[in-house]
């Protein structure tokens, strides 16, 4: 009982005296999903960095960086930036579109400025900022380097994501470049964005596909487990992979004139940092930043590997 | 329980050429490899084949030890987790004497030895919380499955850990050569499973798991040690555990937040499958065996086939093993009703 009550009145001493010393403060709080694989890890260093960056150069911005571990767990998260932190700015990676909507909603009626990172939200004109990555251009540049890899008669295998809308994007952007080229999708499966499914699934090809020239496997961890298991079978002569993310082992791969992957095809998970730049320069410039910023996914080749590679990121 | 009890009594009666409960999850290997030759024969081929077992491995050998922990009344539900940390663990432990020692076959020796270390002490933890802190099992194993979980992300920070290239050389073998053209994995695997046979049903170890699962009162007024033996049953789960990451390092070289999810529950279908029940009591090693084999072939099989779509492949996972299940308890009631008689 005591403990409680002094536990208590700590939380709510503390709280009133960083929110009279945040007072003239601009408070931005940063809500995406826990760093629980690759892609969210290197999301998570991105966003760290920019905070550090941040606030070193501006001293009237702090940013509150939480992370959640599922849609309801980062829709509490929203709650607690309001009533704890009293936010000025939100920047969100939505776990899910439609169970965020509402919360993203409640937190836009205090008058929050908003900006979502990614995945949409599934209501328009809730967010001032909408920065993301590119999944049908991902998509159709893999398959473009395919085409211009590839001739009419050869076999490519796909290995895919989780199911999901992002997932779904990516790949029916990739069918629609790729029909008419001549060039057969033998089959795809799902790989769930994990090294050890990767490598089993391409396993799996390989026994029952004698022919294989080119492999999509849409995503870095994936690769690294096709890698392995095409190296396994000794058939690297046979056949290239591309993946895509940005991933700094196979950026550096690419860097150096890996023949296996030859390239990459970015989904920058620093994505996270421009929409924190972009909120930011809402408060610190007179430029107007509303609007929506959608990042390219251009092709990573060893000429340009360089400017894609974090030698520090997790990721 | 009572059935499991006179099952055993009613063995030596019935004369039957081949033991039914063994052959429901049998029939249903045999279902499914019959039918992924049709699908494609492809299956059938060495390869194919070769990679199969060596897959079902990991899951294979931590199903032996869990076997013993639901044996005994218990569930382990930190197992995937607990692999991923080991890994994990094992990872930096190499990376970091390789700058101190070099890289040698002992820096890898050295990884595995601490590999045991750990599953051994994190099954004795399990363990010990579990029988002296008197804590349901499922509470216990439930806590420190998030802890591992959350200590192997904190230590790769979100992102990968990898194994430095020039260990990764010289412990890859371990995992992709072959022995009497049989993998290696396998064979552990298959050391396993026999060490495994061997102490369930020939040593008063097994009979003691299977007496505590049965009716954990009954045991400790029989003067068995139950404590004990349950503490047992976690650390032997435990250096599963360690073996089974010490033959899944070497495939990838790396450990990250993704490693190892779900193989617990997996592991519990494999025993489930091979015939050993979920409320303890009564243990089949060899039936968990071919649980995990059923439950890597189906995997398989749907990756050799384009006719289920994507999106199913969970849902035929979940209906084969129901029905391999369900087979066995037709079997199991057959006899009984063959008592009643």
């Amino acid at each position: 009982m005591k403990l409680k009550t002094l536990l208590a009145g700590l939380v709510v001493s503390t709280a009133m005296i960083g929110a009279a010393a945040a007072q003239d403060k601009i408070k931005i709080g940063v809500s995406i999903p826990a760093a629980t694989h690759g892609f969210m890890g290197g999301l998570n260093w991105h966003a760290q960095e920019a905070e550090k960056r941040l606030e070193a150069q501006h001293e009237n911005i702090d940013i509150i960086i939480v992370t959640a571990n599922g849609p309801s767990d980062q829709a509490s998260d929203l709650e607690d930036l309001v009533s704890v932190h009293q936010i000025d700015a939100l920047v969100v990676l939505p776990f899910e579109s439609e169970p965020l909507t509402d919360p993203v909603k409640q937190v836009k009626q205090t008058g929050a400025f908003i900006t979502v990172v990614d995945r949409g939200l599934s209501e328009p004109g809730i967010e001032d900022i909408y920065v993301a990555g590119n999944n049908t251009e991902m998509g159709r540049v893999s398959a473009e380097y395919m085409k211009s890899r590839l001739k009419e008669g050869d076999n490519i295998v796909i290995l895919r994501g989780i199911p999901t809308v992002l997932d779904t994007e990516r790949f029916d952007a990739f069918m629609a470049e790729i029909e008419g080229s001549g060039i057969n999708v033998l089959d795809n499966k799902f790989a769930n964005w994990n090294r050890d499914d990767g490598f089993e699934v391409m396993q799996d090809f390989l026994s029952r596909f004698p022919d294989i020239d080119g492999v999509w496997a849409q995503d870095d961890d994936i690769t690294l487990g096709v890698v392995e298991a095409i190296k396994q079978a000794g058939r690297e002569k046979e056949m290239f992979v591309v993946g895509g993310a940005g991933m700094k082992e196979i950026i550096k791969g690419v860097m150096e004139g890996d023949e296996l992957v030859p390239v990459d095809v970015l989904y920058p998970p620093a994505q996270i940092a421009t929409a924190m730049d972009v909120t930011v320069a809402n408060y610190t410039s007179n430029a107007p930043v509303r609007g929506r910023y959608i990042l390219g996914a251009p092709l990573i080749t060893p000429e340009n590997a360089e400017e894609f590679y974090f030698p520090d990121s997790p990721f | 329980m009572s059935v499991s009890a006179r099952e055993e009594t009613a063995k030596p009666v019935r004369n039957f050429g081949i033991d039914l409960k063994t052959a429901g999850p049998l029939v249903a290997l045999i279902v499914l490899c019959v039918l992924g030759y049709s699908l494609n024969p492809a299956f059938l081929s060495e390869g194919n084949l070769a990679n199969l077992l060596t897959r079902s491995a990991f899951i294979g050998i931590i199903a032996v030890g869990a076997t013993f922990v639901i044996t005994a009344g218990g569930i382990d539900l930190s197992v995937g987790s607990m692999a991923a940390f080991v890994a994990g663990m094992m990872i930096i432990i190499m990376n970091g004497a390789i700058d101190v020692m070099g890289v040698s076959v002992w820096t890898v020796i050295l990884g595995c030895g601490c590999s045991l270390i750990l599953g051994i002490g994190a099954g004795f933890i399990n363990g010990f919380l579990t029988t002296k802190g008197k804590i349901e099992a499922f509470i216990v194993t439930l806590g420190t499955m998030g802890i591992y979980r959350s200590l192997v992300t904190y230590f790769a920070d979100g992102g990968t850990l990898s194994l430095a290239s020039a260990a990764r050389d010289i412990y890859r073998p371990v995992y992709y050569d072959s022995f009497l053209r049989i993998p290696i994995p396998v064979w552990v695997f298959i050391g396993v499973a026999i060490i495994g046979w061997i102490l369930m049903n020939r040593t008063a170890f097994g009979r003691y798991c299977m007496a505590i699962g049965s009716n954990e009162h009954v045991a400790r007024y029989s003067a068995i040690k139950v404590d004990r033996v349950k503490t047992w049953t976690y650390v032997l789960q435990g250096l599963c555990v360690s073996l089974a990451t010490i033959i899944y390092v070497p495939r990838l070289g790396s450990a990250s937040s993704a490693t190892g999810v779900l193989w617990e529950l997996e592991a519990i279908a494999a025993v489930i499958i091979g015939g050993t029940m979920l409320k303890g009591g009564f243990g089949r090693v060899g039936g968990t065996v071919i649980g995990a084999l059923i439950l890597t072939a189906i995997g398989n099989i749907l990756n050799l086939t384009d006719i289920i779509s994507n999106y199913l492949n969970g849902a035929v996972q979940g209906v084969i093993i129901v029905v391999a299940v369900y087979l066995q308890r037709g079997n199991l009631r057959a006899p009984k009703r063959k008592a009643q008689e």
